[in-house]
């Protein structure tokens, strides 16, 4: 079995990739499609997408239309807009950001570029 | 006890100035980046405990002969609401703000680390939804953007490092182990909390000049001792050409552009030459009796503000 983890990015990709809403059994229909191509995961009950559904929900990643019975699922945001949104955290230009997130290499200005630059002529190149 | 608040005072001035100033020219750290770090420790620390204990000192001097019989006085002088005779408004001055300032610098720190925690577990979350598990890799996961990044998100059960697919275009396979050696080097040695108490400490303190460059400072140790672990997986060249790829990555009008204007200012101080440099320039670790004098410099400096403390 899948962890839920897991489960809320299936769906979340799904709901991403058709950028319309479904209803909780359209989403078991389309990931039982996907898991007869990958043949990992069981046969999903539509409780446990309910339930996934009501995580994302209480996350802010899926607003739900209670005007329509079975009710209808959407993502609230693009995947885009969210990736870019994770990128503007990492690359330090939220201003509140608090969290040490250990970059790699940090902000580079472009004097340190040219420096940098200097230095790569001078390193042996090596294969691994 | 007058004379402990003045040694205490002029402790918390040589911590405050001159030492850090000091250490952060040091050329000498970069070939002993641990030692450096565990003296940054103690130097803040130190210097907390000797500016707090100085004006402790210096307001209990009319409650007794110690900082035990003084406090003991205070409590017994708050509880009847009478001051002794020979205390002056400048103690209870100094007892005031050796109070707040204590507060102030707990209160900060619980503020940072909670503001961190959420912020680190919602940006999980993110990441979870939008990565993809990096097939060769245990705790790494990629997320599909241009610009070339490499992160680490520190957790309490499970810590992941974070590659983006530009960082994947960019490097070659031995360039990309050195990386993820380097992330997964942060994650296992804890660096996130010696960021985040300095962090704090910067921010309780905006007007203090002196905790700018420390965090500034610890920054770059902390990443070269990251380097250290990565160069036990590839050989110096290889890190050496990984970390000035990336860094030279971010042109403008490439990869980091397509996010919009990006108004970070970048880091004053330069902090990805000094870790090319010293993968380049062949300097040999500080040799151990070297090490050893520092270490013994970072333990009497906490040792000689907590003497003072407790057996005055």
């Amino acid at each position: 079995m899948a962890s839920l983890g897991e489960l809320e990015r299936a769906i979340m990709d799904v709901l991403w990739d058709t950028g319309q809403a479904l209803s909780a059994n359209d989403l078991r229909d389309r990931l039982a499609l996907q898991s007869s191509v990958t043949a990992t995961r069981k046969e999903l009950a539509t409780t446990t997408v309910l339930t996934v559904l009501s995580r994302l929900e209480n996350k802010g990643f899926v607003s739900r239309d209670r005007g329509f019975r079975p009710h209808q699922y959407r993502a609230v945001t693009s995947r885009a807009e969210h990736t870019a949104e994770l990128m503007h955290e990492v690359l330090g230009s939220a201003p509140d950001r608090e969290a040490a997130l250990a970059r790699f290499i940090g902000n580079v200005s472009p004097q340190e570029q040219q420096t940098l630059r200097q230095l790569l002529d001078g390193i042996p190149r090596q294969h691994a | 006890m007058l004379h402990a608040a003045v040694v205490l005072a002029l402790l918390t001035l040589a911590l405050a100035w001159p030492v850090p100033i000091l250490l952060a020219r040091a050329q000498w750290t970069a070939r002993a980046p641990g030692t450096a770090l565990a003296l940054w420790q103690s130097i803040a620390l130190a210097g907390g405990l000797s500016m707090i204990g100085a004006l402790l000192t210096y307001g209990l001097i009319p409650f007794g002969t110690n900082l035990a019989r003084g406090l003991a006085a205070l409590a017994r002088a708050t509880i009847d609401q009478r001051l002794p005779p020979r205390a002056g408004v400048e103690h209870v001055f100094a007892l005031c703000c050796a109070v707040i300032l204590g507060t102030h610098l707990l209160l900060n720190l619980i503020a940072t680390v909670i503001r961190s925690e959420r912020q680190r577990r919602r940006h999980l979350t993110l990441v979870e939804l939008l990565s993809q598990p990096y097939p060769e890799h245990a705790g790494t996961r990629v997320i599909d953007h241009a610009a070339p990044v490499a992160y680490c998100l520190p957790g309490a059960t499970r810590s992941i490092t974070v590659l983006s697919a530009g960082m994947l275009d960019l490097l070659a396979p031995g360039e990309l182990r050195a990386v993820i050696a380097h992330e997964k080097a942060h994650l296992r040695q804890q660096h996130h909390t010696v960021l985040l108490a300095f962090k704090s400490w910067h921010s309780a303190l905006p007007w203090f000049p002196i905790a700018n460059r420390a965090e500034t400072a610890v920054a770059l140790l902390v990443e070269m001792l990251a380097d250290d672990q990565a160069r036990r997986v590839v050989d110096d060249g290889t890190l050496a050409r990984a970390i000035v790829l990336v860094g030279t990555a971010g042109e403008p009008g490439t990869a980091t552009d397509a996010l919009g204007p990006l108004d970070a200012p970048p880091h004053p101080a330069d902090m990805v030459t000094p870790r090319v440099r010293r993968l380049t320039g062949g300097q040999p670790p500080l040799p151990l009796p070297a090490r050893a004098a520092v270490l013994t410099a970072a333990t009497a400096l906490l040792a000689v503000p907590t003497a003072l403390l407790l057996l005055l």
